[in-house]
């Protein structure tokens, strides 16, 4: 089976600026995203759970998109003029997809 | 009812026991949890019933001078609040200068839930307040936000330019003050006949409802202590404690001229009293990233919050009845 190569962008960041976020990489033009709830974890800013929360402030979520390499500058410029003040994290990685037309 | 009364009367109900039970288990690292849906499901119920019974209220008397009076004071006291916190906080403890501008946002703007527990007080104390005071909490939500970052971009100059709009948006859409001003305008158009066809749903189980989402709130606050009280010096501490007594005192000067009914003076004291722990967090960590959520939040939920419930609200009862003469 053909499969084509393309970058990983995954990106947890604080619940509040997520419609910033999914804003941000529409315009950078991503053809799709996957937002994915994370229960807790630890970081520099201490330890954090989703249990219990009624607002937005103290939850994480993680926002996964794949698209072509050529775009991931242009993608992680957009991503970082929302997250640079924000709690958050960055990872890229390479994956390799089976239809690759669609990202 | 004296004092001391009301408090042990506030101190034996059982919303201040499930809040306590778990702000305990909290710190016991108990793993007694409720799931976040649960919590949020929770949340949206109380903002319904307390929005859509005020609604009828209003349907019921219909709009006064005196809702617009509220509406001005709610507004002045909203924004003024934050410049004596930001004053206090920075003479009384070393925070920076954007983490106090954030500290005071929360203490301008109001807590929904203290809110909610002191309509409870009112009632168990068989007193009456006007409806129309949900809206004044939905508007009392924002001005504190906006004089905040006004303090803070003292602060940081190179902020200064960046547009409001996004952010005026976000927490004017706000889920909860979505839902509790979209109720309140539903009770008041639809009245004591739409009261009839839903007080099974909004009426009879709010109470139990209440203390759940209480105990709830015990787990979140004990769990913020535990987690950031370290960060909170004894200064901010105290700043949690004595603020809501210098905001309080406001809103009863306020009251005396606007003439309210005792419970509604009560009230309006626990609004200017209470601190955000819901809308505003959210708003700061989008307007003011820079600002440490451990340390709001924490004092908020974990000092504020507990002070209100247990202590504040039946000393905001007295003073209502000292003010209205009740």
């Amino acid at each position: 089976m053909d499969m084509h190569r393309k970058k990983r962008i995954e990106i947890i960041l604080e619940a509040p600026a997520m419609n910033r976020l999914s804003t941000a990489l529409e315009a950078a033009g991503v053809t799709g995203y996957t937002v994915l709830p994370v229960l807790a974890g630890k970081g520099k800013t201490g330890a954090w759970t989703r249990d219990g929360l009624v607002g937005g402030a103290g939850a994480m979520v993680c926002v996964i998109c794949i698209t072509d390499p050529a775009r991931v500058d242009a993608v992680l410029e957009r991503i970082m003029a929302v997250l640079s003040r924000q709690i958050g994290l960055v990872t890229i990685g390479d994956v390799d997809v089976v239809r690759g037309e669609r990202f | 009812m004296g004092m001391l009364d009301l408090a042990a009367a506030n101190l034996l109900s059982p919303m201040v026991l499930f809040f306590a039970l778990g702000f305990l288990a909290a710190i016991a690292r108990s793993d007694l949890t409720i799931p976040e849906q649960i919590a949020k499901g929770m949340a949206l119920y109380l903002m319904l019933s307390i929005g859509f019974k005020g609604g009828v209220e209003v349907h019921k008397s219909g709009v006064d001078a005196k809702m617009l009076g509220a509406a001005a004071a709610g507004i002045v006291l909203s924004a003024l609040i934050p410049l004596i916190g930001y004053a206090l906080l920075r003479a009384t403890s070393r925070l920076s200068a954007i983490d106090a501008a954030a500290v005071s946002a929360h203490y301008g703007s109001i807590s929904i839930v203290t809110f909610v527990a002191a309509t409870e007080t009112v009632r168990i104390a068989g007193l009456s307040f006007e409806g129309y005071l949900i809206a004044i909490a939905a508007i009392m939500e924002t001005p504190a936000i906006l004089t905040a970052l006004l303090l803070a971009r003292r602060a940081m100059p190179e902020r200064k330019g960046e547009p409001l709009g996004a952010l005026l948006h976000e927490i004017g859409f706000n889920g909860s003050i979505v839902m509790l001003v979209g109720s309140f305008i539903i009770g008041a158009i639809t009245g004591p006949e739409g009261m009839k066809m839903i007080s099974p749903f909004i009426i009879d189980p709010f109470r139990g409802v209440l203390c759940l989402f209480l105990l709830d709130m015990g787990l979140v606050a004990g769990r913020g202590l535990r987690e950031g009280g370290r960060l909170l010096s004894p200064g901010v501490v105290l700043f949690g404690l004595y603020m809501p007594l210098i905001s309080a005192s406001l809103a009863a000067i306020s009251c005396l001229l606007l003439g309210l009914s005792s419970g509604g003076t009560a009230l309006m004291i626990t609004l200017a009293a209470s601190a955000s722990y819901i809308a505003v967090p959210a708003a700061m960590r989008l307007a003011l990233p820079e600002a440490r959520p451990a340390i709001y939040l924490t004092l908020s939920l974990a000092v504020t919050f507990p002070f209100n419930l247990t202590l504040g609200l039946p000393l905001y009862l007295w003073l209502a009845s000292k003010v209205s003469g009740g």
